[in-house]
């Protein structure tokens, strides 16, 4: 296993993301709810660089008492990334897609030790396709 | 201060990212299976000819018709291409963002070979494609012109551009030619002259259009496209106004349909009133539909005729069988939620010889050659057939390398 410091504690601002390259394997660090959350960089439906695609509140629908449509709207907490290759949405928290709980996004373990980000990478990991 | 961090940033993908930097996992993705050195043929990506549309007014041949375009587009600032059809106001394909390349690509191109060249050889080189088949994206809405000759001034205009401007950019580019199938005299006339063409490797026919295809005022057509030796391509669409999609209220339900119907009905079409026997070299081409609709219609198609053969008197063999043999099938958007269903799929349509991978790129369901090459139950002599080798074969293409660094 190891590590690398990836981002001092200030440099990410709750809700913002970075891309990048450790140890030859391509991750993306978020910061949600004050803490730091690390995703593989491919997208386990086509391999795209998923990190690097933009984030999205949760879109949902409900259907109202009567049954009738309450419409769309925007979840309050739950936010996404978006593979820019072909769209699909992952939980920053969890990383599983919105709408299967068959694709996930790969962790990556994350510590702070002295104000900085560290990523812990193992050993084993394949260096593929830069993911 | 701190030392730099030991790491390399990757910026946010948007639509100023290079193609390269865009599609780079399946660049690494070839490289580290090797596959960057085999001959890949996509026979399936587009272009967005609307962006060029003000060059390519100037290929009208009818002198006044040029000139009205001309005019437009002179003096109308931010109007739709002028004469095109099709609902430039519906084009949400890029899903609110989400799909960057979808909606534009604005990356830096330096002065000199044209931005689609130069565009189409970045996807190549990213994609490790040796070979690209362009397709235009505005005009696949053209067979529902109201007007016929609308569609064979723009379609022959386009071909003309096409061969100056794509086909003499770079050799690896290729093409087939729109038909102004709404009229099929002219369609004719479009093989006649484009057949020789060595980048030109078929004829197009943009499905969304309400012909039947087994019209016997296409026979002649036919017969030229089969003497040409070239294959003739049904290129899938969709359209808002098909009174049969237009409950739909989302392009998500629209585009799994619409671009599998009409080619549903044209195969139905094509095979039922006996086209392969009546043109039995004439190779035909089925684009864009993805495969799960290849094994229904089998299925569908047999069980009906072995009930009702005298309604299908042309055919010798079942329905399926023609499909299997007679008909080529790009791959792309290919259906991947059920393994065991794709495996059987892949068996029926015999694509170790029929199936054609196509990328589709730029658009929002591209494939890489990936989800060829990953697939568990492949040989590698199956992948390398359905990556380029059929492709090589249909096309009559010989084999070269992917452009870009040791490259063509």
């Amino acid at each position: 296993m190891a590590e690398y410091r990836v981002a001092r504690e200030g440099d990410l601002a709750e809700g913002e993301k970075r891309v990048f390259v450790a140890g030859g394997v391509e991750i993306g660090l978020f910061r949600l709810d004050g803490r730091f959350i690390a995703w593989r960089n491919a997208c386990p439906h086509q391999g795209g660089p998923v990190c690097q695609g933009r984030i999205f509140r949760r879109v949902i629908a409900e259907a109202g008492e009567t049954g009738r449509p309450a419409g769309r709207r925007y979840h309050e907490r739950d936010v996404n990334i978006v593979c820019p290759w072909h769209g699909a949405e992952f939980d920053i928290r969890t990383g599983v897609h919105v709408g299967s709980g068959l694709l996930r996004l790969a962790p990556v373990a994350t510590l702070l030790r002295d104000g900085a980000v560290h990523v812990a990478i193992a050993d084993e990991v394949e260096h593929g396709d830069g993911a | 201060m701190d030392a730099p961090l030991p790491i390399e940033a990757l910026a946010e993908i948007g639509v100023e990212t290079d193609t390269r930097l865009y599609l780079d996992h399946a660049r690494r993705h070839a490289r580290r299976h090797g596959y960057d050195r085999w001959t890949l043929v996509d026979i399936d990506a587009h272009h967005v000819e609307s962006i060029s549309w003000k060059e390519i007014v100037d290929f009208i041949e009818d002198p006044v018709l040029r000139d009205q375009a001309k005019a437009y587009h002179a003096e109308r600032v931010g109007a739709p291409p002028y004469g095109l059809v099709g609902d430039f106001g519906l084009r949400y394909q890029d899903c609110g963002g989400r799909i960057p390349h979808q909606a534009d690509r604005r990356e830096r191109v330096e002065p000199g070979p044209h931005r689609d060249v130069v565009l189409t050889r970045r996807a190549m080189e990213a994609l490790a494609v040796a070979y690209m088949v362009v397709f235009p994206t505005s005009m696949l809405f053209l067979g529902m012109h109201p007007q016929p000759q609308m569609e064979v001034a723009l379609g022959r205009a386009y071909n003309r551009w096409v061969e100056a401007t794509l086909l003499a950019g770079d050799a690896g580019i290729l093409a087939l030619a729109y038909l102004p199938f709404n009229t099929p005299e002219e369609a004719l006339r479009v093989v006649e002259e484009s057949a020789a063409h060595p980048r030109v490797v078929g004829f197009t026919v943009t499905s969304t259009r309400y012909k039947p295809v087994h019209d016997r005022a296409y026979w002649r057509l036919y017969r030229a496209i089969e003497e040409s030796g070239k294959p003739i391509c049904f290129h899938a669409g969709y359209h808002w106004q098909d009174p049969s999609l237009a409950t739909i209220p989302t392009f998500l339900g629209m585009h799994a349909l619409g671009f599998v119907w009409c080619n549903m009905v044209h195969m139905t079409n094509w095979i039922l009133e006996g086209i392969p026997e009546r043109f039995p070299r004439l190779r035909s081409l089925w684009v864009e539909s993805g495969l799960a609709w290849i094994p229904f219609l089998m299925q569908r198609l047999d069980d009906q005729f072995l009930m009702r053969p005298s309604e299908a008197p042309m055919l010798k063999r079942l329905p399926s069988e023609y499909m299997a043999e007679r008909c080529w099938y790009s791959s792309q958007p290919m259906e991947r939620g059920n393994p065991k269903a794709l495996a059987l799929t892949f068996e029926m349509i015999r694509a170790e010889s029929q199936l054609l991978w196509s990328s589709d790129w730029p658009h929002f369901d591209f494939d890489t050659p990936g989800v060829i090459y990953d697939l568990p139950f492949l040989s590698e002599a199956a992948k390398r057939a359905i990556l380029g080798g059929n492709a090589q074969r249909l096309f009559g293409l010989p084999d070269r390398r992917p452009p870009g660094p040791g490259g063509a």
